[in-house]
Formats: C-alpha cells, sequence, structure tokens
C-alpha cells in the first residue's frame, strides 16, 4: 500500500491538471461573472439617443422582460454583433433597450444609420457612469431584465448563435414561464 | 543636485498614469494612490486601476477620486466597486468561506509535507542504529 501512494499522489496530480484544462476550455478567464444577477437592476435615468430631452429609467421599463445592450460605435465586436442582434435576438420578441456607452451620440446615429437600428429605445451613457453601476466593462455586454427589474442573466461579450440558443431561449422561456 | 531631483521626481511621476486630479494634500494624494494599486483594472485585468491606461479605469480612478472627496471611507469604496464588480476587483481576494482553500490549502500543504518529513526521518533514524556509517549516497 505505502508503495501504491507515491502513484496515487502522482494520478490526483494528473487528475488536477485535467480539470484545470477542461475548465479553462469551457471558461473565459476574462468574464468576471457579474454579482448583480438576481438582484434589481440599478437605477438609471439617461437621455434618449434620438431626442435627447428626453430621459428613459429604469421604472420606464418595468413590467415587461427587456434585453439591455451595452455597445458603443467605436466597439467593433458590437458591429460584428449587430447582424445577429438584428436577425437572431429582434425575432424572439424580446424588447431591445440599446445603451450606448462611452460614446459620442452624433457617433451612435451616424453607426445605427449605416447598419440599422435594432432597438425599441436607445439611451446614452457618454460618462460611463451608469455603466459603472451596472458593472460593465467591456462591450458589448447584454442584461436580461425582467418584468420586475431583476437582472436575471448577463451575457459579457458578442451573442452568438449557441449562447443565443444555449443560453438566452432557456432564459426567455423562464421569463415566459413566471409571467402569467 | 537640484536639477537630479527635479529629474528623479518626474520620472517617478510618470510612473503613474496621470489624470487631471486636483488633491488636497499629500496625504489625501497617497490614499489614493494605496486605493487604486488595491484595485484591480478589469479591461487589462493583470493590471491595477493605479498603472492602467485603459479607458475605463480612468472612469473608474475619476469614481475612486469622487467618493473620495464626499468623504467615503477606502472600505466604502472597496464596496461600492464590489457590488457591481465583484470581488475580483481586489486584488487581495478577501477571506470567506469559498476563498478558504485558496487562502489555507498552502499552509496545509507545508503542514502535510513537513509531517510526512518528520516520519521518513523518524524512521530511517530508528532503522540506522546511531553511530553507525552508512554506505549509501544519501
Amino acid at each position: 500500500m505505502s508503495r501504491l501512494l507515491p502513484l496515487l499522489v502522482f494520478l490526483a496530480l494528473c487528475a488536477l491538471l485535467g480539470f484545470g484544462i477542461r475548465w479553462n476550455m469551457h471558461h473565459e478567464p476574462s468574464e468576471v461573472p457579474s454579482p448583480l444577477i438576481d438582484k434589481p437592476a440599478p437605477e438609471f435615468t439617461l437621455p434618449f439617443l434620438y431626442d435627447p430631452a428626453k430621459t428613459l429609467a429604469r421604472a420606464d421599463l418595468l413590467g415587461k422582460p427587456y434585453l439591455l445592450n451595452v455597445f458603443g460605435s467605436w466597439c467593433a465586436t458590437c458591429q460584428e454583433e449587430h447582424p445577429i442582434l438584428t436577425a437572431q435576438i429582434k425575432p424572439l420578441g424580446i424588447v431591445l433597450v440599446g445603451l450606448d456607452w462611452k460614446d459620442a451620440p452624433e457617433d451612435a446615429r451616424r453607426w445605427l444609420a449605416r447598419f440599422g437600428n435594432p432597438y425599441d429605445s436607445v439611451i446614452t451613457d457618454e460618462s460611463g457612469r451608469a455603466g459603472i453601476d451596472f458593472g460593465v466593462y467591456m462591450a458589448p455586454e447584454s442584461f436580461l431584465v425582467d418584468a420586475r427589474g431583476v437582472i436575471r442573466y448577463k451575457r459579457i461579450g458578442m451573442f452568438t448563435p449557441e449562447t443565443i440558443e444555449n443560453e438566452l431561449k432557456p432564459k426567455l422561456a423562464e421569463l415566459a414561464k413566471a409571467a402569467p | 543636485m537640484k536639477r537630479l531631483a527635479l529629474v528623479l521626481l518626474l520620472a517617478c511621476a510618470g510612473a503613474h498614469a496621470i489624470d487631471p486630479l486636483q488633491f488636497k494634500d499629500r496625504t489625501e494624494e497617497q490614499r489614493f494612490q494605496k486605493l487604486t494599486r488595491e484595485l484591480r483594472c478589469l479591461v487589462c485585468q493583470n493590471q491595477n486601476l493605479a498603472d492602467s491606461e485603459a479607458d475605463l479605469a480612468k472612469d473608474l480612478r475619476r469614481q475612486v477620486y469622487t467618493m473620495m472627496q464626499s468623504g467615503k471611507s477606502d472600505e466604502e469604496i472597496k464596496q461600492f466597486l464590489v457590488s457591481r464588480y465583484n470581488d475580483f476587483v481586489l486584488y487581495d481576494p478577501p477571506l470567506k468561506p469559498g476563498t478558504w482553500l485558496l487562502w489555507f490549502a498552502p499552509g496545509v500543504l507545508v503542514a502535510v509535507g513537513a509531517g510526512v518529513l518528520v516520519n521518513i526521518v523518524r524512521r530511517r533514524s530508528r532503522q540506522i542504529p546511531a553511530g553507525a556509517e552508512t554506505e549509501e549516497d544519501w
């Protein structure tokens, strides 16, 4: 038995390393899980991109689930995500709110004019202060907020057909089941 | 000599990312530098907030500065960021049940190793009669 012990320790080490490799294959190390999941979305009151005199607040969006998509005209991945948002997420019927993050509004308007506007409403956070409250640290990021204003899911980085199928759709189904 | 001191001073200043932030005294500035060194930049994750040139790091430094100006304690500022960005923003992971393994595993491993070593040495010393020379190299 005591002769087998070093071998067992070695095998245990191998198992640990194997687990580490597997873990890293399935987890993006740059993705920091948000502490805001299942917590009420932070308060915000932000001007509309197309009508800056008017504002949209957290309370205005209660009653219906929505997907808050953080984007910016400066963000290359957002441009990559844009057709997916238009062709694959918009048809799911979820209210799409665009949060133009740390961006000049005129640049965002030009960007949306060029690529098309998939959003039901677009609000602007030029200073990035509301982004801090949401714990945004890159773009694109998306928050699924339920009818009671609770964040149910966060996607860091762009949506892909796989993440829509495996993450977003199940979450939307959950919300649909919860609502009468 | 004075000129050299000035050059050195400027060189040191260059080591930090520079924002146009006004501090009322040296203590406040040191507090700001210490605090931002303890916070992680989420964009370039192996850099702290004090050194990072990322745009978000600038925003977060400004946020830390604004909160300091409004009289918030270091702990309150850290809590503010942790509640939005996760414990990951802290360079030192906090001690809590989820991080016990991280904090205590090295100590436990050292203790286990020391135990094994002591055990082996004791057994050997029992096998070899006191004073006898051994032929083995080790």
